[in-house]
């Protein structure tokens, strides 16, 4: 009961702390930024997984990290769909581990146009197509923009931890995945985060 | 026959039980039952995810190193190198680190590490640095409890076999060095046989700098030439006094087996090292040429640096009256203790059933009423009576090495030809409670034990032979440690556990001191952006590959899961190549590795936000692969690269790649 509370307490602050930073991480198209996003420290797991692992003073966030944190220029949460969805996946620690992974991460709109889709997989009993749906916006090794338009052009997919590839294409600079734009880019410890407009939705293409 | 042999293990069994029937304690042969009946494994249970709440230092002894161990569990973190190359951590084999192995012998790889002791502030530990002495090559070495890495060594001049140290001063004004083999000071060619009265035993007082606890020797005290066993310093009342314990007074060269028992007493020197710090400041002692090394590591170059000092302040014992005084000590004595109150100096006469205790008090007034007994090369020597508090006859107890400290009036002491510790009270010196260690135990340490302020709970006994406690493993088997509860009236044997070399000492501090309440006081990773190392490389855009003559220089990243560059053609036979390796990480817990065939080195371990360098020479053309030796990632198995070697001649340029790319290269 007690670690509950102080897990609840750590929330807090960090989400608290982490309103410091939102400046720190611009929302242009297809821009790179590096954000430190600091979050409160404990020194232990309190019975999680690595998930459980705080954040240090002057390391990097990792995705998880990140995407419970961050906030748009208007103070909104835009993951919190994406971080809901993930702890009913129970995938929390896939996204705290060594990596590398590059996180194609939809923003909470994303989810919202597909709504029926979404509250059927938050059932209990769908928990594993959920996390197969979440897993297929992760691919394993680092993946920045760089890296992404250089795919592009060699023509390569992605391949995802799905076990599925999603395409890559550059539309005049632009960069799609899965069919859907890039719209910012943000480096974290463990590797990548892509935010993007729609839920990839794995096909057997 | 096996009906035979069984009966004699019954005989011998009943036997035992017979003999070791201890007051007060059931005990069933060795496999201590008496652990289950109690709570002995709930006392040193640390759950899984669970932290232990203190850290002990034990000494690697002639593996050169230092242990980090957690109490109660005995489970092992980390084996901190320090006068040993260490092949897993690339220590003494990085270009960065050879030069914290230097000597004024030249570049020596091992060395045989005896008494870690942590810094004081107020007589207490405080967690900030621990120090630990090698004999073979007179050397203290200072490490760092923020990084757990060695910062500092320093040999020590005019002297052979440190064993008296490295012990601190309760403010850690000062960190002290002592010769066990005393020699012709300055060394000179002369007969061994001459050597009564033309050797000497220095003393060396190396001044604490307070803020980056940089060591200095400050002076060295020129003493006869016994040998100088083990020493401590005063504390609260006596803070300002050291003791070092003397055997071989009888100064025999040959045969000390023998020759150095045949005085009933050697000596405790007690050094007042105020009144000779006093007299160094005003001008006092002699500048005399000497020749040793100096090595500093910086964290931020992340570069050790090797130089020799020249020169070395000396003090004449005669020139300084008042300051040095001979305790006569019963009978060649090992462990020299001061209790935490700095009143008892406790003798531990090896060779003698009974230790020596000594009165602080009663050492003043003897000085002050002159209370002496002749001298010893000029020295003053206390008459026992006037000094002696006391000794304790502990009955069977056989040859005392070491003793500690409770906070209760009570001392710990080994014994280590009965194998066992005995707990006496320090001022009426009665015997309170025996218990037998398995087997010859030398050290023990209370946490906090060189200090006013002992930690009351845990005794950890250093056990110099195992034998039959532990699975067999060949002829060479394990030294161990057994960890006591000390916290009641009897003490509790809880658990044992291997150690590593041999466990001279060590030093026990609870956990908090160290990590803080927060978790935060340990270093977690290097901060890339304060590397200054000259080869350091902050991004994959300064990667890159140089040729200089036949030398070929590497500033090479690796960062999860992959090194960049990652191709690299135009190197041939007969070059020297350097790696020199950044870890681009700044996230906690995530090192890389990197070794490369045909390197005649160790790999190299980079911790984040690290720059690291090690040297290929490439003998054979070809193409040779480098890797990543840590399983850092998912994809470490991927993280690795090629070097193309062509003939002595060649003309193929240096090249380097990522991917096909320069590394950095803008892709449009």
């Amino acid at each position: 009961m007690k670690s509950k509370q102080f897990i609840l307490i750590l929330l807090s602050l960090s989400l608290f702390i982490a309103c410091k930073n939102d400046q720190k991480a611009t929302t242009e198209t297809n821009t790179e930024t590096e954000t430190k996003t600091e979050v409160a420290t404990a020194t232990k797991t309190d019975g999680q997984g690595q998930s459980g692992v705080a954040q240090g003073d002057g390391e990097d966030a990792n995705v998880l990290q990140v995407a419970m944190t961050y906030k748009d220029k208007e103070g909104n949460m835009p993951f919190s769909t994406l971080v809901a969805a993930v702890k009913a996946a129970g995938v929390e620690d896939a996204l705290v581990n060594a990596g590398p992974l590059t996180v194609f991460a939809p923003v909470n709109s994303a989810f919202a146009k597909i709504q029926d889709t979404v509250d059927e997989l938050l059932k209990p009993e769908n928990k594993e197509a959920l996390a197969n749906v979440l897993i297929h916006h992760v691919a394993p090794s680092n993946f920045p923009i760089k890296k992404l338009k250089k795919e592009a052009k060699k023509g390569r997919k992605l391949y995802m931890a799905s076990g599925k590839s999603v395409t890559v294409e550059n539309k005049d600079g632009k960069i799609f995945v899965g069919g859907t734009e890039i719209l910012m880019s943000v480096k974290v410890s463990n590797g990548w985060i892509h935010v993007v407009g729609d839920v990839l939705v794995p096909t057997d293409k | 026959m096996k009906t035979f042999i069984k009966s004699i293990f019954l005989f011998a069994l009943s036997a035992v039980f017979m003999v070791s029937c201890a007051p007060s304690e059931k005990k069933g042969s060795k496999s201590n039952k008496g652990a289950l009946a109690g709570n002995a494994a709930e006392k040193v249970y640390v759950a899984p995810g669970e932290l232990d709440s203190h850290y002990a230092f034990i000494s690697g002894g002639f593996s050169g190193q230092l242990a980090v161990y957690g109490l109660p569990s005995g489970r092992l973190f980390r084996v901190i190198p320090v006068f040993s190359q260490d092949p897993e951590k690339g220590y003494g084999y990085s270009e960065e680190t050879k030069p914290m192995l230097m000597t004024s012998h030249g570049f020596v790889p091992w060395g045989d590490s005896h008494h870690p002791d942590i810094s004081q502030t107020e007589g207490s530990v405080d967690g900030r640095w621990i120090f630990i002495n090698e004999n073979n090559t007179p050397r203290i070495a200072r490490i760092s409890l923020k990084t757990f890495e060695t910062e500092e060594i320093i040999e020590i001049p005019n002297s052979a076999g440190n064993h008296s140290s490295s012990f601190v001063t309760e403010n850690s004004e000062y960190v002290v060095a002592g010769t066990r083999f005393s020699v012709p000071f300055p060394q000179r060619d002369m007969s061994i046989k001459d050597m009564k009265g033309n050797f000497s035993g220095a003393l060396s007082f190396l001044k604490i700098d307070p803020e980056s606890g940089e060591m200095n020797i400050a002076f060295q005290i020129k003493m006869p030439g016994f040998n100088y066993d083990l020493s401590h310093p005063g504390r609260g009342k006596s803070h300002g006094w050291f003791f070092f314990s003397t055997y071989n007074t009888e100064e025999a060269n040959s045969l000390l087996e023998n020759n150095a028992s045949r005085n009933d007493k050697d000596f405790i020197a007690a050094i007042n090292w105020k009144k000779i710090e006093e007299y160094v400041a005003n001008g006092g002692g002699k500048k005399v040429p000497a020749n040793y090394a100096h090595n500093t590591w910086d964290d931020n170059s992340h570069t050790a640096t090797s130089v020799m000092k020249k020169e070395v302040l000396v003090v004449e014992p005669k020139d300084v009256p008042g300051a040095i005084f001979f305790l006569p000590t019963a009978k060649s004595p090992h462990g020299c203790d001061v209790d935490p109150t700095g009143e008892y100096i406790i003798g531990n006469g090896k060779l003698a059933a009974a230790m020596t205790v000594h009165s602080f008090t009663k050492l003043q007034k003897a000085i002050a009423d002159k209370a002496f007994d002749g001298d010893a090369y000029g020295i003053p020597i206390i008459k026992f009576e006037a000094v002696n508090y006391g000794s304790v006859e502990p009955g069977a107890g056989l040859g005392p090495l070491h003793t500690e400290f409770d906070t209760r009036g009570n001392a710990y002491t080994t014994f280590f030809i009965s194998s066992e510790v005995v707990k006496w009270n320090v001022k009426d010196l009665k015997v309170l409670d025996r218990h037998k260690v398995y087997y010859s135990v030398g050290h023990l340490m209370i946490p906090g034990g060189n200090s006013r302020t002992p930690d009351d709970k845990y005794l950890v006994a250093m056990n110099k032979i195992t034998k039959d406690r532990y699975l067999p493993t060949g002829p060479e088997v394990c030294q161990s440690a057994q960890l006591f509860d000390i916290s009641g009236e009897k003490m509790e044997l809880l658990l044992d556990f291997p150690t590593i070399g041999e466990p001279h000492y060590a030093a026990g501090i609870s956990a908090d001191k160290i990590m803080g309440k927060d978790g935060k006081k340990t270093t977690k990773i290097y901060k890339l952006d304060e590397n200054t190392h000259p080869y350091a490389v902050k991004s994959e855009a300064e990667t890159k590959v140089v040729r200089k003559g036949n030398e070929v220089h590497i500033s090479m990243s690796m960062i999860r899961s992959h090194f960049s560059p990652d191709n690299i053609e135009g190197v041939k036979v007969g070059d020297k190549v350097f790696f020199h390796v950044t870890n681009l990480e700044q996230d906690y817990d995530v090192p890389h590795g990197i070794s490369m065939i045909g390197a005649n080195t160790s790999e190299l371990l980079i911790m984040p936000g690290r720059t690291t360098t090690f040297t290929w020479e490439p003998k054979q053309i070809g193409v040779w692969p480098f890797y990543c030796t840590d399983f850092c990632s998912a994809l470490h198995q991927e993280m690795q690269g090629y070097i193309r070697v062509s003939p002595k001649g060649s003309d193929i340029p240096i090249s380097f790649t990522l991917d096909g790319d320069i590394p950095g290269a803008e892709e449009e």
